[in-house]
Order: structure tokens, then sequence, then C-alpha cells
């Protein structure tokens, strides 16, 4: 059966990694490349870049580091950030990215999930959707709402619609990503990930809230995800990748653990 | 030197990329006299057999790559270059080239696991179980996951043929081989070392 996915994401500005990445012996990483190569060699299933660099007139920095990055790992890995058009997602494809991950550019101009999806295939294209809870009302039945800027701006889009929209418009996985949640590592938003999950028919990545391998449990279990995504757990090196996944397995997980 | 069939069929760098890193010689064409220099021929790409074929018969290379594995000469197919090489695809309904005696075709909507619907496509890390010893598969640690994107499979018209299966809700050759023809419904170049394992052992491999 297919694995459940576990991907580190790394936030790179100016081609440098914006948190010091501490592995074996306390070593600070600061390098994209380096860092995707070490956690290649741990076992991630899959590595996600954004690119969080102010100026777009510095973009070419970050195609520098995507090539780099294409010509050490060979597995999957997607990057966002700043994508506005399909040119842009060209780009970062034929440097070496498998997929794209589309956030604020999507909302603002709904058609570039489709446009994306008829250039390279929905296989290519994750919307990433930033979420914070809020009461239920009309026009977000769902008691959850789309925010862009990173928490910043707030949409009165439903998170719900907004998903089923997404998938309609041919996006080929979610990258979900509570706000609430994100940077407590105090565990996955379950409710928000088990109604988004159950209610699409393309997989989604949880995002937010990783602190330690029971985290990644519930939300691969009880929230019905199919990927999550961690940062500060393993970027801190409190826990391994390989520990993440030895502790999945030993509680049932299908996991992918030879490499 | 590799040659690799250039049909349009999405972004091939990836395979180029993983030849590279094995030291491998490779070249991108859609030129028969540039890809007859080859020693070996993959096959790749993403995308909809529909096109792909139009693609193939527009620049003839369908008839060359026919031409190239009668000639008993080793060809690696990858993914859609899998499913092409068929007899037919329920993918746009298309004749495809009909090396391989059998049809490609489109996962259920109603597959489930453990009482959850499964998602289509079949994308992520899965299992191959290898059946039968080849060459091109040697050297694999037992465990062994690959990186699957598609949401058709190849059903072989013989059963010996087929070398791995997949479980996705049901059974599917994920590999197969006959005689100078290996193929494979996974992505090599992007399934870590056990994937560039498989490629390097096709470079190796007589036919």
């Amino acid at each position: 059966m297919l694995s459940k996915r576990i991907i580190p994401c790394l936030d790179v500005r100016d081609g440098k990694l914006t948190k010091g990445i501490r592995f074996r012996n306390n070593i600070d990483i600061g390098d994209p490349v380096e860092a995707a190569r070490e956690y290649y060699e741990q076992g991630a299933d899959e590595i996600v870049f954004y690119d969080i660099t102010a100026s777009s007139d510095r973009r070419d920095i970050m195609i520098d580091v995507v090539r780099r990055v294409a010509e050490t790992i060979f597995i999957p890995f997607s990057v966002g950030g700043g994508i506005r058009t399909v040119d842009d997602m060209r780009e970062v494809i034929m440097a070496g990215a498998e997929k794209i991950s589309i956030n604020t550019e999507a909302v603002l101009r709904p058609p570039l999930i489709f446009e994306g999806a008829r250039a390279f295939g929905s296989q290519c294209i994750v919307l990433g959707m930033d979420v914070k809870k809020v009461p239920v009302h009309g026009k977000t039945p769902s008691g959850y709402e789309v925010v862009t800027h990173g928490g910043r701006t707030y949409t009165g889009i439903d998170a719900l619609r907004w998903a089923k929209e997404a998938e309609a418009l041919g996006a080929g996985e979610i990258c979900l990503n509570s706000i609430d949640a994100d940077g407590t590592q105090g565990g996955y938003e379950i409710e928000l990930t088990h109604l988004i999950s159950t209610n699409v028919h393309i997989p989604v990545i949880a995002s937010g809230g990783a602190g330690k391998p029971e985290h990644l449990l519930d939300v691969l279990t009880r929230g019905k995800a199919d990927a999550a995504l961690i940062a500060s757990i393993v970027h801190y090196r409190t826990y391994t990748i390989y520990e993440i996944k030895s502790y999945l397995k030993r509680h049932g997980v299908t996991t992918r653990m030879i490499w | 030197m590799i040659g690799i069939i250039d049909y349009r069929a999405g972004n091939l760098t990836s395979v180029v990329r993983a030849l590279n890193h094995l030291g491998e010689s490779c070249r991108i064409s859609d030129d028969p006299i540039t890809l007859a220099q080859s020693s070996h021929i993959i096959f790749p790409g993403v995308g909809a057999a529909g096109e792909a074929m139009a693609n193939l018969r527009r620049t003839h290379l369908d008839k060359w790559i026919i031409e190239w594995a009668h000639a008993e000469k080793p060809i690696l197919g990858i993914c859609l270059g899998t499913q092409i090489i068929f007899d037919y695809s329920e993918e746009n309904d298309v004749q495809c080239l009909g090396l391989i005696p059998g049809a490609v075709k489109r996962f259920s909507t109603n597959l489930t696991h453990d009482g959850s619907d499964l998602k289509i496509p079949h994308m992520g890390w899965n299992y191959v179980e290898f059946r039968k010893a080849h060459p091109v598969f040697r050297g694999l640690p037992e465990g062994s996951e690959f990186y699957f994107v598609h949401s058709y499979y190849p059903v072989p018209a013989q059963n010996d043929l087929i070398v791995g299966i997949t479980d996705y809700g049901t059974s599917f050759c994920a590999a197969l081989a006959y005689k100078n023809v290996v193929a494979v419904q996974f992505h090599p170049e992007k399934s870590g070392r056990p994937g560039l394992t498989i490629l390097s052992n096709f470079c190796r491999w007589g036919g």
C-alpha cells in the first residue's frame, strides 16, 4: 500500500536557509542544498522549499538552488513562493523541481491553478492553503477561513469551499497549513485536516504544529492526512526523520523504511 | 551513450540528471538518426497517451521504436513510456505501439483500503514485490519502495511478463520484462537509491 509521506520543509531567503539547521555534531547548516542532501540521506520522502526572498529580481538565486538540489537528491521536491505565472512555473520545473506550490497567488487569481495543471499536469500543482479557525457564520460555514500573506490577511473565503474549488480547477494536492498550530510544536490541527481530507479526492499534506512523533501519528491516522510536513522538529534535531518513521511504523502506519 | 526519446511528454531532465549522477553519458533527442547511435534507449514520459501517440506518429518515432525493439537492443520504458509500448490504452481510447501484448486500464474509482476510499492518481511511494529475478532489478534491498504518479496501469496479456507487482486496492503490474524490453510504471529517477540501482543496472544490461 501507499506509504504515508514525511516531508521536511525548508524556508529559503536569498539562497540561504532562514533558520540554521542543526545536524550531527551540532554543525549549523545554512546551505539549502546541503540540508536537502542530509534529509534525503535520512529518508525524507519528499522535500518542500519555500522561497521567501522579498525581491523578485533575485529569483535567479532560487533557480540556481533548485538546479543544484535536483543534481543532488533523487526524490520528488516542490518549490513554492512568489510563483505568479505559468512561465514562473516552467522555470522552476525545468530547473528540476517535481511540483510547484502556489498559495496567495492562487487566491488572488484562481485560474492560475487551471493554467498550471493544463501546462504540466495536475500532479505538478500543489495548492498551499493557510487557514485559521474562525466562528461559523455565513461566509465561513466550515469554521475555517483562508488567510494569506503568512496569516496577516483574512480573505473571507471558506477553507473547505476553497479546497473543493482548487480540486475542481485541477490542483493535484493540497498542503494544508494551520496558522493556529504553526510554530507551536503542540500538534497538528486534526479537525481541520480531517475535514479537508475527507471532502476532497486529492492527497492532503498536513502542516503546522509537529513537535513529536505522536503528532504525526495522530494527523496521519485520526486526521486522515496522506502526508505530514515537518520543520522545527527535525531542523533543531529533536528527532531524526528515521526516528519519526520508526515510531510510525511501530504504530502500524505504512511508511517507507528502506532507502 | 544512452538515448532518451523526446516526444514532448513532460520534463525529461530528471532522467538526465539521474544518469549524469551515475556517470552515464546520455542525450535527449527526437531524431531517429541521432537516437540510433545509442547503445540503450530510455522511453520516459509524463502526460496523456493520446497526445503522446500523436506526437510519436508525427515524428515517425513510433515506427523507429518498434524497429529498435525488434533489433533486440535494450529499451527501458518509464511511466507513460511503459504504457505506450502496450497494444492499447483506455486513456484517450488509443492504439499504442504494440511491443508488448496487453492493455492499459484506468484505476477503478471505488478502490478502498481499510474502509477508506483510495485517491486517484496513485501518487507517492509504494512497495514493489519482485516475483522474478531479472538483471535490471538485481541488488535491490528487500522492502524497497518506488515513487509512482499515475491513474492508469498496464495489464500484460501474459502473466509471465510480470516481474514486479504493487498493491493499490488492486494488484497491478509495476515492472515487466519481455526479451530486450524492460518497463516500469514507477519513476526510478525519483525513487532514491533503489531507483538509481535500476537505472545503473539497465545501462549495463545487454538486453
